[in-house]
């Protein structure tokens, strides 16, 4: 029933038969889901609240394993590999799938620690390669120059749209290969919003992304393709501007004229 | 009179009320500061500090004694209090998953927190005192340990759980394994808080005699083998305090007044780091 476009492109991301079920629920939150991400691009999930995408999104880097008993089915595929086997490194996996949160989540730390966390934690020391990458995540971040003269201050003096881009500039020092927003604005006044996604636009150079947005016109303008997700199933996955223009199904119509949702 | 005008009238009546009781209660706290700092500032002299106890009579007796074992008993209790407060602490609310077991654990500290003091010291008495047949500074340090755990366990607990927990799943996200999580980041936005329970619990103990009593027990001289009776200031300050000798009784005042200080500075302390932290926001 779904209709879902066959994506000729390199993937980056690969989801078959997918099924996830939290602890404790008798039905599962994303039932038989199959979808292709393409690579250097950005699919864009949309869907009322309670659809699923956020569920989908955070199984990508496999987020739903801080918590227990939750159950997935079916498979990821990535890098030729399924994820969702109980021998994935899930390390390794969240340096190469990152993730933005809807609230900005700096650390209780400075600017350039902040940004330093994850090469850190990949074991880099030498004090020179590390202010080399800080400085170009934060150029990359479209931050640079807002904070390079203090980045020894506390990074929870910085305002709300400044943290998401010190978070985007942490998330892509570690250089992924996958970013994945979770509403990454919603918390952001229209301005910084729209700071951030002229950033996602320019990352999809280096990185494939993968956003979830509960604002449909945010889906419109930065995304390659679009995703619709209604009582978690894909209802249609297609061209960004053939599922906003000339959606095939019904229920994708439906909901981008705003008839429920 | 009207509707409003009565209003008025109960609002001035419940203002004056409770400023009264503010006054009233604070009255007595300067009260008692007072007297403590007329009668311990008296009573104060480098002797001291510099001299261990003698008989009554003998105008050269001092503290020392107390004050050492003092911080012998206090600092023994916060190497073992502390460390396993923070980690316990750590275990319910970054370890436990809300399991039935970290609940029952949160409702016994919340027990022994207001169990009265003296039940810890009859505790200890029991299995420690009694079997190796004398007082020995060890039982006071665990008689004081037993006390102090519960507070910075639920402290650590409760300042933890404030920490969002998207930020713990940001460091996650970054491939962080958990315990660089929880020390990097979680701990780091706990700080202050956990810093306010560590020296609250601190606090409490130093003031503490009664499990003292049949614990440590005392000692007119100075002692630092841990193993035997040890001399520690709220103990002196009951003997001396309730002794018919004049010259004990001054000394008594002193180390009520340096006790007092000593708490009293814990506990502002214990204050600055919460407001610091507020004050960030």
């Amino acid at each position: 029933m779904a209709t879902i476009i066959e994506i000729n492109k390199e993937k980056a991301l690969e989801v078959k038969n997918f099924e996830f079920t939290y602890a404790g629920a008798d039905t599962p939150s994303v039932k038989k889901l199959s979808m292709p991400v393409a690579k250097h691009n950005i699919t864009a999930l949309i869907g009322p609240s309670g659809c699923g995408k956020t569920t989908l999104l955070r199984s990508f880097n496999r987020m739903h394993d801080l918590y227990p008993n939750n159950k997935y089915s079916g498979e990821i595929i990535f890098k030729d590999r399924n994820i969702l086997t109980s021998k994935e490194d899930l390390i390794k996996l969240r340096i190469q799938i990152g993730m933005i949160f809807q609230k900005p989540t700096a650390f209780p730390m400075s600017i350039f620690d902040n940004v330093a966390y994850g090469l850190k934690l990949q074991g880099i020391k030498n004090r020179t390669e590390l202010s080399t990458r800080v400085e170009k995540a934060l150029k990359d971040a479209a931050i640079w120059n807002e904070v390079k003269d203090r980045l020894k201050h506390d990074a929870n003096g910085l305002s709300g749209g400044q943290q998401q881009r010190l978070c985007i500039a942490r998330a892509v020092a570690v250089e992924p290969e996958v970013l994945l927003f979770d509403e990454p604005t919603s918390a952001l006044d229209p301005i910084s919003t729209a700071g951030i996604e002229e950033l996602i636009v320019e990352l999809r150079e280096r990185v494939s992304i993968i956003i979830v947005t509960h604002n449909m016109q945010q889906a419109a303008r930065v995304s390659d393709y679009t995703g619709f997700m209604y009582l978690g199933e894909l209802v249609e996955l297609g061209r960004t501007e053939e599922i906003f223009v000339t959606p095939k199904e019904r229920l994708t119509e439906e909901y981008i004229t705003g008839k429920f949702g | 009179m009207t509707h409003t005008q009565k209003r008025i009238i109960i609002n001035d009546i419940v203002m004056a009320l409770s400023t009264l009781s503010a006054l009233i209660g604070m009255g007595f706290l300067f009260w008692i500061l007072s007297v403590l700092i007329i009668n311990g500032i008296d009573a104060l002299s480098m002797s001291i500090f510099l001299n261990e106890g003698a008989p009554p009579g003998n105008s050269d007796g001092g503290l020392k004694h107390a004050l050492i074992g003092q911080l012998y008993l206090v600092g023994y209790a916060s190497f073992f209090g502390i460390p396993l407060g923070v980690l316990a602490g750590t275990y319910l609310s970054e370890y436990s998953q809300k399991s039935k077991v970290a609940e029952i654990i949160r409702d016994i500290s919340d027990i022994m927190m207001s169990a009265p003091s003296i039940v810890i010291g009859a505790f200890v008495y029991a299995v420690v005192v009694a079997p190796f047949g004398h007082f020995s500074g060890w039982a006071g340090t665990i008689a004081l340990s037993i006390i102090m755990l519960p507070i910075i366990l639920r402290t650590t607990d409760d300042m933890l759980q404030l920490v969002p927990s998207t930020l713990r799943e940001a460091a996650f996200a970054l491939g962080a394994p958990k315990y660089k999580v929880i020390v990097q980041v979680v701990y780091r936005g706990a700080k202050a808080g956990i810093l306010t329970g560590i020296l609250l619990g601190v606090a409490r103990v130093a003031g503490e005699t009664a499990p003292l009593l049949f614990t440590s027990f005392n000692d007119n001289f100075l002692n630092t083998d841990m193993s035997q009776p040890m001399a520690s200031l709220t103990v002196t300050m009951y003997n001396y305090a309730t002794s018919p000798y004049e010259d004990w009784q001054k000394l008594g005042w002193a180390a009520a007044f340096i006790l007092s200080m000593f708490i009293l500075t814990l506990n502002i302390l214990g204050r600055v780091f919460l407001l610091k932290k507020r004050g960030k926001r």
